[in-house]
C-alpha cells in the first residue's frame, strides 16, 4: 500500500488526470437505501429482494445526510432495492433536500401514485427516474417482471399530468431491447421525459443473464453508432467508454471513477467503490465505523489504491486503450477477467479468448438478498439502480470546466 | 467559435458577486462551484480562481480584486475570460449599472 502515496497529483492538467487521483469528496453518490424490492428483475446489480435486518434506521440515514451536507456532495443518486418501498422515504426525501443534498431516485414506478406525482412536482431539487428495459410489455416484462411495464408507464403518466417536468426513463441496454432505442426515444419524448441508456453489468443477478443477455459485436456497434447520432439529448451514465475504442469519445468522462469520483453507500452502510461492484473485494468500509463516510472515502485503502496510477496491463500495448482505459473494472471482476486486462465486451475483441477459457472462474457473490424464486441459478431477486454519470467537459477554457450536474451525476 | 462569441464580456471596472446559489467546495485542484439553481457543477482548475472568486465581495471592481489577489497583469487576460464564462453559466452575477450579463436560461 506505501506505494500508493508515491504519485503526486499534477498542478493543472485536465480535469481526468486530476480525478484519477480522486476528490475530497464524490461527485457522484450512488446510495441503495433498502434491498428490499417488489419486483425480482433478472439483471438485478444489488441482487435486491429482501429487505436486510441491519439496514440503516431512520436516525442513521439522517446522520449521512448531515455528513453529505458537511462534504457538500451536493446531489445523491438513490436507488435499491425499490426505495419507496422504505416507509420514511419521503421524510428522508425533504430531510436531504433541507440539508442541501438533491436528489435523483430510481424507482420501479410501483409506489408513484397520482399524489405522489403531485407531492415530487411541487418539490424543487428532486429528479426521478423509472427503470424499464423494455419499449413494450412483451420486451420489458420478461427481464422485470409480469405487469412492470404498465407499473412503469402509470408512473410516467402520473409524473406528466401532475405536471412534474423532465423525468429520467431508465433503460439497461440489453441484446432482446437494443433494437428499440428509437422506441424508447420516442417514449421519452411523450412523456416530456429524458432517455437514459446504461451497461448491462454482469453484476448481482446480472452474473446469472449476462452471457445471454450482453449486446452482440454487431449490436455493440450499431449502439455506437446510434450514440454518436442520437446522443446529445440521451442521458448514459458514462456507462459506454469502453466503446470508445470504435473512436470517438464518448459523451462523458470516458474514464472509470470508481472510487475517485464514484462510490455506493449500500443499504446496511458498507460503501463500495461503485454502484456495480457489490462485493468484498471492493468494500472501502463502513459508515458506521470511525469517523463516518468521510474516513472512508478519504483514508481508506482500497480507494487510495484506485487512485494509484493503474496501468493497462495487457491493454497497454493496444492503440485504443487511451480511448478506453482498458474498460469497466466491475465487468471484467465479474466476468472472471484479469482487473488490469480487456474488458469483457473489448471492441476490439482482445477479451474473446480469455472468455473462452474453460478454467475462467466467476466470482462468487458475497452478498445476495433475492428471494428464493428469483434466482435464475437457484437464489435472489430485484430492481435497477441509478448509476451515475458524466458530463462533456470541453476544454474551452484553462480555468474552469462545466458541466451540467445531470450530466454529471444520473 | 460561437463558444467564443457568446461568451459575454466583463470589464476590469465591473463590480462582480458570486451568486447566492453557488456554493464552493475546496479541491485539491482548485474548487468545485456547484449552482443550486440550475445544478450546474463547474470545475475551478487553478486555486488563484478560487481566490479570486471567493474574493468578489459585490463593493469592489474586478481589477481591484485581482490586484489584491496578486495575480500578475499579463495573466488578467486569462482571468477574465475564465470569470465570464462563469457569468454566463450565471455563477457570477455583475452588480454594475448597465452591465447585464448575459445568462443561459435555466434548465430547471
Amino acid at each position: 500500500m506505501t506505494e500508493t502515496f508515491t504519485a503526486v497529483r499534477p498542478t493543472g492538467g485536465t480535469l481526468i488526470e486530476q480525478f484519477e487521483f480522486g476528490l475530497d469528496a464524490p461527485i457522484c453518490l450512488t446510495w441503495e437505501l433498502t434491498y428490499a424490492c417488489n419486483l425480482s428483475c433478472n439483471h438485478c446489480l444489488s441482487s435486491s429482494g429482501r429487505r436486510d435486518p441491519n439496514e440503516l434506521t431512520t436516525k442513521q440515514c439522517e446522520d449521512i445526510i448531515d455528513e453529505l451536507q458537511r462534504m457538500q456532495v451536493f446531489y445523491v443518486n438513490i436507488g435499491g432495492g425499490e426505495p419507496t418501498i422504505r416507509p420514511d422515504f419521503w421524510h428522508l426525501l425533504d430531510y436531504a433536500i433541507a440539508h442541501e443534498v438533491g436528489i435523483k431516485f430510481s424507482t420501479n414506478g410501483s409506489r408513484i401514485t397520482p399524489e405522489k406525482a403531485r407531492l415530487l412536482a411541487a418539490t424543487d431539487y428532486v429528479d426521478v427516474q423509472v427503470s424499464l428495459d423494455g419499449a413494450t410489455a412483451q420486451v420489458n416484462d420478461p427481464l422485470r417482471g409480469e405487469g412492470s411495464f404498465d407499473m412503469a408507464l402509470k408512473a410516467l403518466t402520473n409524473l406528466a399530468e401532475a405536471g412534474f417536468k423532465d423525468a429520467k426513463i431508465s433503460v439497461v441496454v440489453t441484446r432482446d431491447n437494443i433494437h428499440q432505442l428509437d422506441a424508447f426515444k420516442t417514449l421519452a419524448d411523450q412523456f416530456g421525459a429524458t432517455l437514459r441508456l446504461t451497461r448491462l453489468r454482469p453484476s448481482g443477478r446480472g452474473a446469472d443473464i449476462w452471457d445471454q443477455l450482453h449486446p452482440t459485436a454487431k449490436q455493440q456497434r450499431e449502439l455506437y453508432d446510434w450514440l454518436l447520432l442520437n446522443g446529445e439529448g440521451v442521458l448514459t451514465g458514462d456507462s459506454f467508454f469502453h466503446l470508445a475504442a470504435y473512436g470517438e469519445a464518448m459523451p462523458g468522462l470516458n474514464l472509470c471513477g470508481a472510487g475517485r469520483v464514484v462510490c455506493l453507500i449500500d443499504p446496511i452502510g458498507d460503501v463500495y467503490a461503485c454502484p456495480f461492484a457489490i462485493h468484498d473485494r471492493f468494500k472501502a468500509g463502513n459508515v458506521l465505523d470511525g469517523n463516518g463516510f468521510q474516513e472512508v472515502w478519504q483514508e481508506s485503502e482500497l480507494f487510495l489504491e484506485l487512485r494509484s496510477p493503474q496501468t493497462g496491463g495487457a491493454c497497454s500495448s493496444c492503440s485504443a486503450y487511451d480511448s478506453c482505459r482498458g474498460g469497466c473494472m466491475a465487468a471484467k471482476f465479474f466476468t472472471g477477467l484479469p482487473l488490469d486486462g480487456p474488458d469483457p465486451e473489448c471492441v476490439k475483441g482482445h477479451s474473446e479468448d480469455a472468455l473462452l477459457d474453460p478454467n475462467r472462474v466467476i466470482p462468487l457473490a458475497s452478498q445476495d438478498h433475492s428471494r428464493a424464486s428469483a434466482r435464475k441459478n437457484g437464489g435472489p431477486i430485484p430492481i435497477t439502480i441509478s448509476r451515475q454519470v458524466p458530463a462533456r467537459f470541453c476544454d474551452e477554457d484553462p480555468l474552469t470546466e462545466s458541466a451540467a450536474l445531470n450530466s454529471v451525476t444520473t | 467559435m460561437w463558444r467564443l462569441l457568446s461568451r459575454p464580456v466583463v470589464e476590469l471596472t465591473e463590480i462582480l458577486q458570486l451568486s447566492p446559489s453557488v456554493a464552493l467546495r475546496p479541491e485539491p485542484f482548485g474548487a468545485l462551484a456547484y449552482h443550486f439553481g440550475n445544478r450546474r457543477l463547474t470545475f475551478l482548475k487553478r486555486p488563484e480562481l478560487v481566490q479570486v472568486v471567493s474574493s468578489l465581495n459585490g463593493t469592489d471592481p474586478l481589477k481591484d480584486v485581482l490586484q489584491k489577489c496578486e495575480i500578475p497583469e499579463p495573466n488578467w487576460d486569462i482571468f477574465t475570460k475564465a470569470i465570464a464564462s462563469l457569468m454566463k453559466a450565471d455563477m457570477i452575477h455583475s452588480l454594475s449599472p448597465g452591465m447585464t450579463s448575459q445568462k443561459e436560461p435555466h434548465n430547471d
